[in-house]
């Protein structure tokens, strides 16, 4: 790697298929031991059915319930403002949706990079409200962990970077792509070993404690 | 007076190249390599009285694009001119000579003109430790040619990306060990005209700021002149409000190609590319890639050949793809489940040893 031209293609052929590789073997490593070793056997008789109880967590558990609201509205507020926003701009911006394609051998149709471009900043400015919460905020301080801030570090730089490279703001180029690409590999290989593998799990879990309260015949 | 003692401006003159038309080129060659206009009388007066300096041009292995782009730009024009009257004393495609003659005029020229001759390369070289046999003239390996003429070269100006970054012949897997000029000369100043081949008005850009300033120009990363590749390819496009408003191409007969838009999703290498084709254009400033519907390659970049295919857009990656992904997937399945399976080994052991109490067994027992 001796020039931007050779980082760039470092990190879009050998790196990324290290990335790729370590996050499908960790992730599904993980979530085959989730499924496969399920649950301790309830023998108490159920008194009602978990499926439907458990599908409706999974979306009714999004909202906020007012008590928490109460108590931490800026919480849910900010984070729900971060992760639309992290959601729109890796799966509606036109580059994302290329590399998708190409992956998975199709795609959907993306935002123009203008609304990409506002909802990135507007995410960024979340992300750096989110730490600054958690560095004043006197419970989420003695809280959090080194985890907290490592993955809250990579993502911000996922976004950030990329911003960068759109806005062509670091020259020359290929070393701002590259740069946003591997950000992007340590978030994928980070993935299944961290907190962020709640981007796969949340369902389960959400369904998990649905199915259990349904079962026990309290609302869900 | 020999022809090679005549400053351009006579020899411009000879040529009927008027003032007039001298000081436009003279302008052009300015704002090119972004001078104030207050240089122009500069230029003007250097150009003037500029010896023309002796031009080795050594061609190796390369397919002589370099040299159709140069010759073939429109004639005449004062670019041509002054490559006519810089005075060219070897170029195997371009001299009337040939055999033995040809390289004693090579050879003279490098003994009258030694320490003070611009050498110009087009092509790569198979490196030191490659067999020299995989590319001679005259029975000279291209290595030892190299080597010899750059000894008493002022500087070494690299045509094209062979020449500059090892180009098709040192695209994986490199069969010939092809290596570029850069890898080889360290010792003197190296000039990369990159591109496949290069805008001919930057070749005889460099040529003319040589000629003003007696030096080579500001040079980027990979010494080539900042005036030319300063800027990339998509930051002067024409297409880029498309690009911007994310209005995009999608197969070459779209409705989104015929109105004209970004054609980054048809793999154009515009963002990673640094030429100055958007604003030099080719062909008398008729047309260049983009404009005639095509992708920009990214041919005046390092390894362009190697960096995927021309028709994946630059966000796809060129290592993974299903299988990898599907292996990767698998290995994870076995290691998953392999843990799983021990851990409701012993969940089951538990099942197995459950001893069930009912209420009036543990009425009993109390």
């Amino acid at each position: 790697m001796s020039d931007p031209m050779d980082f760039l293609l470092w990190t879009k052929g050998p790196a990324f298929e290290w990335a790729i590789a370590i996050f499908a073997l960790g992730l599904l490593a993980r979530l085959l031991e989730i499924f496969v070793i399920g649950r301790r056997p309830n023998y108490a008789e159920p008194r009602a059915g978990e499926w439907g109880p458990g599908m409706r967590t999974v979306f009714t558990r999004s909202i906020a319930d007012p008590g928490t609201f109460k108590s931490a509205p800026f919480n849910v507020v900010v984070g729900w403002i971060w992760h639309v926003g992290f959601l729109i701009v890796l799966l509606l911006f036109i580059p994302h949706l290329e590399l998708i394609k190409s992956l998975l051998g199709f795609a959907w149709p993306g935002l123009p990079n203008p609304v990409v471009d506002l909802v990135t900043a507007v995410t960024l400015v979340a992300l750096v409200a989110t730490l600054v919460h958690r560095l004043t905020h006197p419970v989420k301080k003695r809280i959090s962990t080194v985890e907290d801030y490592v993955v809250w570090g990579i993502t911000f730089l996922v976004v950030l970077s990329g911003y960068l490279a759109y806005h062509r703001v670091i020259n020359p180029y290929p070393l701002a792509l590259g740069l946003h690409i591997l950000s992007a590999e340590i978030f994928l290989i980070l993935l299944p070993f961290t907190k962020l593998t709640h981007i796969f799990t949340t369902v389960i879990a959400r369904w998990y404690n649905g199915a259990s309260f349904g079962r026990r015949g309290v609302a869900s | 007076m020999t022809k090679a003692n005549k400053t351009l401006g006579e020899s411009l003159r000879e040529h009927g190249v008027s003032r007039r038309g001298f000081l436009k080129f003279c302008a052009a060659t300015a704002s090119m390599m972004a001078l104030p206009p207050s240089m122009v009388p500069a230029i003007a007066a250097a150009l003037e009285k500029a010896r023309r300096p002796s031009v080795i041009w050594l061609s190796f292995q390369e397919c002589t694009g370099c040299t159709e782009s140069l010759t073939r730009s429109h004639s005449p024009t004062v670019e041509d001119l002054i490559l006519d009257v810089i005075s060219l004393d070897y170029h195997h495609t371009l001299q009337a000579a040939s055999g033995d003659a040809a390289e004693a005029a090579r050879e003279q020229a490098m003994k009258e003109n030694h320490g003070s001759y611009l050498l110009i390369v087009d092509g790569s070289l198979p490196g030191p430790d490659s067999n020299p046999g995989y590319s001679t003239i005259a029975g000279i390996s291209n290595y030892d040619l190299l080597m010899e003429a750059v000894e008493g070269a002022a500087a070494v100006v690299a045509v094209g990306t062979c020449a500059a970054f090892g180009g098709l012949p040192a695209a994986n897997p490199n069969p010939t060990g092809a290596v570029s000029v850069m890898d080889l000369v360290k010792d003197k100043p190296v000039i990369n005209v990159s591109g496949c081949p290069p805008v001919p008005m930057v070749i005889t850009g460099v040529l003319a700021h040589y000629l003003t300033f007696g030096k080579l120009p500001e040079l980027d990363q990979y010494h080539r002149p900042k005036a030319f590749f300063g800027q990339s390819i998509h930051d002067r496009c024409y297409r880029r409000p498309f690009y911007d408003k994310g209005l995009f191409a999608e197969s070459f007969d779209d409705e989104g190609a015929k109105a004209g838009w970004c054609l980054y999703r048809l793999g154009c290498k515009g963002p990673s590319t640094y030429n100055a084709c958007a604003t030099m254009r080719w062909n008398s400033g008729t047309s260049w890639p983009v404009e005639s519907g095509h992708p920009c390659l990214g041919c005046s970049e390092p390894r362009f050949w190697d960096a995927g295919s021309f028709y994946a857009p630059l966000s796809v990656p060129t290592g993974a793809n299903g299988g990898t992904i599907l292996a990767a997937g698998v290995t994870g399945a076995i290691v998953g489940g392999a843990v799983a399976a021990l851990a409701r080994k012993q969940v089951k052991a538990e099942r197995a040893d459950r001893q069930p109490v009912t209420v009036d067994e543990l009425e009993q027992k109390l």
